[in-house]
């Protein structure tokens, strides 16, 4: 079947079959390899992309539910001149992954906790982020991330 | 260790990590994101069974699926030595003749693309006869037990570790470790108090969030696989043998890895999906699930008796204990597992009569092997748990009684072993401090301090080549796997230090057998000090060749070649790499190559090559009504010599703590009637974000006590070792009961208390 949608601001048109999740789209058809699949059961997060403002796991999501939807993935926050989104920046400079396997869909869904909340606590990011498993970190420096990376878009929209 | 710690430009600073644009865009390649051309795609068939004969299996109708280029058995490996194991070789790549656990490969289809090689599965008949099978180590030592392995096995051919092997010499014992000095039967006598239990650490699983995966080609050219080994060298040796072909035919390449702690160590999947290729004539990739990865490697799990002795002065005289581990159908690394867990039970104390005995047997459970940790955690848990049990039974504070009896700098506190390395007294006052020793209590909170030592380094053996080119720029070949640990900074952090030369300039290619120099292994947290010693021995030995080709364009004797910070001066002459090299060939190209070669000699003669050591404290509370444990503060120490990358340091220790509380708290693979119970991360619970400590505090000791680079010693382990041992003696302090089983998970801990009040 053919499916249509918006995938980091460009149409897309692909053919898949009705069973293929979006991650196996993503994937294997488009080549978009910096989503990765872990425990395929929603439990570790590391498929979150977003479709509209929702972080969803694209391991079990099936690819025909985003038709004509926006689907956003980790490599849609690179900006073109090489500038990397707040949130990248933050994981880097706070050490916030190791291994770095969780750390695209730990993105993503950092991503959506700042979309709807540009002030979290660290309750909050908490609370938001504990569908997300990551092995190497111990978490502590993820939060302080997430903590800097508000801070940082609170900067960019003052300017 | 000519640099002072304040001469340092590059190292011990927490400079960004190198992989940091590649991981947080998604550009990091993952064996997990390779594709080759022409590649087919590999599905296992695995065993429902736990111990059962395999009497026939008809594959005809699963080779007669459109799509499906071959269906590879145990019966197809005529050709191939199919028993690998760098241990002792008692593995399969495919189960031949009889199935030994649930969950083992029978076969593999190899198809056009991953779901039709799945629905291929399905169309293979397999005809099993069940065997009496065994799932502890006391059913298998059991007189009527039936036998694993019936054929008597040869060591692999890089044991890595001293004991004989005991495997399939007619039980189900793998492997035996003892160790003994002093009078045990003595000192006990004269005790003043002695505490004695008997502890459980449980199966665990590492969740490397990456499960296992390997792309093969096998053809005239040799053998290449691209594969998430933690160990290239090693699997390389066991292709070597499966395939029969020289070692310089066999190509192991390792690119980013999702996730190790240890189990990705040696050889997993890279034989079946080797034999896959060779079957089927083209590319074959082989990506396991994670509930496929659970059935692959877990922990050791241990049954330890033991009991420790202090005289009338409250210094420990002696310990002695008798540990079971469960290694499941095969050895893999657990002979290994079994010699160090035997040698951490000392701690970092010095104990003049101890007596260790350890065995591991086969069962009918998923194969057990390296983890994090290696054994420590398994025996630091009793250990460190009867230190606070002694102190408590003779009315000393746990911390101070550590204080007293923790092994001093210097101390041979392990028979013929490397002298003590560490500042555990520093170690132990930090963590205190950091959570508040002597602060009053809340009610049902309690605070523990606890430590571990371990034999780590595994062995050195470690070589290595820098490349610097005529631009100055350098290449460092390094056989070390970038797992997440940092290896990919730190080893440029090392060589810009030492060539003088800016850190953005120095890149690292790894973990590619056909190119990098031979490494033994990355593990055992030995990276930094054997491929960093390396590191600065290759670029001695290039500073030396560049002050030869200076001396050489300069017309002047090498010894009046002066090596300064970049480059070298003669008189007024001045020359940077670049400009000696060029100079040299005469042409703006060229490069020098500085090698190294690190053997069991000179500053590594004696084992182990560091002491790993860390204290961890934390405070915990308890919730009566349900027994759930609540870790409020957690503080970790990493005595590492000196901190190439502290943040780096501190994000292992945390890393390390995190998942040791997880052991303490919750993880646990749980079988029953020989099947995994909780075999998909649904089922199996690990440290999330709602886990994290309110307060956390990282500290490092750097005294530059190592045998390694500037002083330093590995680290990232050792924090995990002790932290199952916090939350027992924890939860003894808050709420006064003593579990002697890891997790203490709230039903436990629920169950403990019910029987407290009864009593």
């Amino acid at each position: 079947m053919n499916l249509q949608f918006t995938l980091n601001g460009q149409a897309r048109s692909v053919d898949c079959e009705p069973a293929d999740t979006l991650a196996e789209v993503l994937r294997n058809q488009l080549n978009l390899n910096g989503t990765k699949v872990s425990c395929e059961v929603q439990v570790c997060g590391a498929c979150t992309v977003l479709v509209g403002d929702l972080p969803v796991s694209a391991c079990t999501y099936l690819a025909y539910e985003v038709r004509g939807k926006q689907v956003v993935t980790i490599e849609g926050l690179e900006k073109a001149d090489g500038t990397l989104h707040p949130i990248q920046q933050a994981f880097i400079d706070e050490f916030a992954f190791q291994c770095g396997y969780c750390t695209p869909g730990m993105i993503m869904a950092a991503k959506a906790l700042l979309n709807e909340n540009r002030r979290p606590t660290r309750e909050q990011i908490i609370h938001h982020m504990d569908g997300n498993i990551c092995r190497c970190t111990g978490y502590l420096p993820i939060v302080n991330a997430i903590q800097r990376a508000a801070a940082l878009l609170a900067q960019e929209r003052e300017k | 260790m000519s640099l002072e710690k304040s001469d340092f430009t590059v190292v011990n600073h927490s400079i960004p990590r190198r992989d940091g644009r590649a991981k947080v865009t998604g550009r990091a390649q993952y064996v997990s994101d390779l594709k080759l051309i022409g590649m087919a795609y590999a599905k296992v068939l695995r065993s429902p069974y736990a111990h059962a004969k395999i009497l026939s299996v008809d594959k005809t109708k699963a080779e007669a699926y459109p799509g499906v280029h071959c269906v590879v058995t145990g019966d197809d490996l005529e050709g191939l030595n199919p028993y690998y194991g760098h241990a002792v070789k008692d593995h399969p790549l495919l189960a031949i003749e009889k199935v030994r656990y649930a969950g083992e490969p029978v076969a593999a289809v190899v198809a056009v693309d991953e779901r039709t090689a799945f629905e291929a599965l399905e169309l293979i008949a397999v005809e099993y006869q069940e065997l009496k099978a065994v799932f502890t180590p006391q059913q298998a030592l059991a007189e009527d037990a039936p036998l694993l392995h019936q054929r008597q096995f040869e060591a692999g051919a890089l044991r890595g570790f001293e004991g004989e092997v005991s495997a399939g010499r007619g039980s189900n014992i793998c492997q035996r470790h003892t160790i003994k000095w002093g009078d045990v039967e003595a000192a006990f006598r004269s005790a003043a108090a002695i505490v004695e239990g008997e502890y459980y650490f449980p199966m665990t699983y590492a969740y490397a969030m990456e499960a296992y995966v390997a792309i093969a080609d096998v053809n005239d050219q040799g053998v290449t696989i691209y594969s998430s080994a933690q160990h290239p060298f090693m699997v390389r040796h066991d292709l070597k043998s499966v395939f029969n072909v020289p070692v310089s035919q066999v190509r192991l390449v390792v690119p980013f890895v999702g996730g190790g702690y240890g189990s990705k160590s040696y050889t997993k999947i890279e034989p079946l999906v080797a034999a896959c290729s060779w079957k089927a004539k083209r590319p074959v990739k082989l990506q396991l699930t994670i509930e496929e990865a659970m059935l692959t490697t877990r922990s050791d799990d241990a049954y330890t008796w033991m009991r420790t002795a202090v005289d009338k002065d409250g210094k420990i005289i002696a310990r002695q204990a008798r540990i079971t581990m469960n290694t499941g159908a095969y050895a893999e690394n657990s002979p290994l597992v079994v010699e160090k867990s035997t040698n951490r039970c000392v701690g970092p104390y010095a104990i003049a009569n101890v007596h260790i005995e350890n065995m591991s047997l086969y069962t009918n459970t998923v194969p057990a092997s390296s983890y994090r940790g290696f054994g420590c955690a398994q025996v630091t848990l009793p250990g460190e748990s009867q230190i606070d049990e002694l102190a408590k039974k003779i009315g000393k504070d746990p911390y101070e009684f550590r204080l007293a009896n923790a092994a001093k700098p210097g101390e041979e506190f392990f028979p013929g072993m490397r002298p003590f390395d560490g500042t555990l007294k520093e170690d132990l006052e930090t963590a205190a401090k950091a959570i508040g020793w002597s602060a009053p209590l809340e009610k049902n909170h309690g605070r523990t301090v606890a430590c571990s030592g371990s034999d780590a380094g595994a062995y050195p053996l470690t070589s290595t080549a820098i490349r610097v080119h005529a631009d100055g720029s350098v290449t460092i070949l390094t056989g070390s796997t970038e797992l997440g640990q940092g290896s990919h900074t730190i080893l440029p952090q090392i060589a810009a230090e030492e060539l003088g030369i800016p850190y953005e300039k120095v890149r690292v290619v790894s973990s590619d057998t056909a190119i990098t120099p031979y490494d033994r292994s990355t593990g055992a947290s030995r990276t930094t000090t054997l491929m960093g010693s390396a590191i600065i021995d290759a670029c001695t030995d290039a500073k030396q060749q560049l002050a030869r080709m200076a001396a050489d364009v300069l017309k002047v004797r090498v010894e009046q070649i002066e090596v300064i910070r970049g480059g070298v001066r003669c008189g007024e002459a001045q020359l940077n790499w670049s400009e000696v090299i060029c100079k040299y060939y005469a042409l703006p190209d060229g490069e020098v190559i500085g090698r190294a070669y690190i053997r069991k000699d000179g500053r590594f003669a004696k084992l182990p090559v560091f002491w790993e050591t860390a204290a961890t404290g934390c405070e915990l509370s308890v919730d009566e009504e349900t027994g759930r444990i609540t870790v409020e503060k957690l503080a970790t120490v990493g005595d590492v010599g000196l901190a190439i990358n502290p943040a780096l340091a501190e994000g292992q220790d945390i890393g390390a703590a995190t998942m040791g509380m997880g052991i303490g708290l919750f993880e646990e693979l749980v079988y029953q009637d020989g099947q995994l119970l909780n075999g998909s991360m649904l089922d199996y619970r690990v440290p999330r974000f709602s886990d994290l400590p309110q307060k956390v505090s990282l500290h490092l000791v750097q005294n530059r006590d190592g045998v390694g680079p500037y002083g330093a010693k590995g680290g990232g382990e050792a924090s995990l070792n002790s932290m199952a041992a916090n939350i027992a003696n924890g939860v003894d302090g808050a709420v006064g009961v003593r579990i002697r089983q890891a997790p203490l998970t709230p039903e436990r801990v629920w169950r403990a208390l019910k029987d407290r009040n009864k009593g």
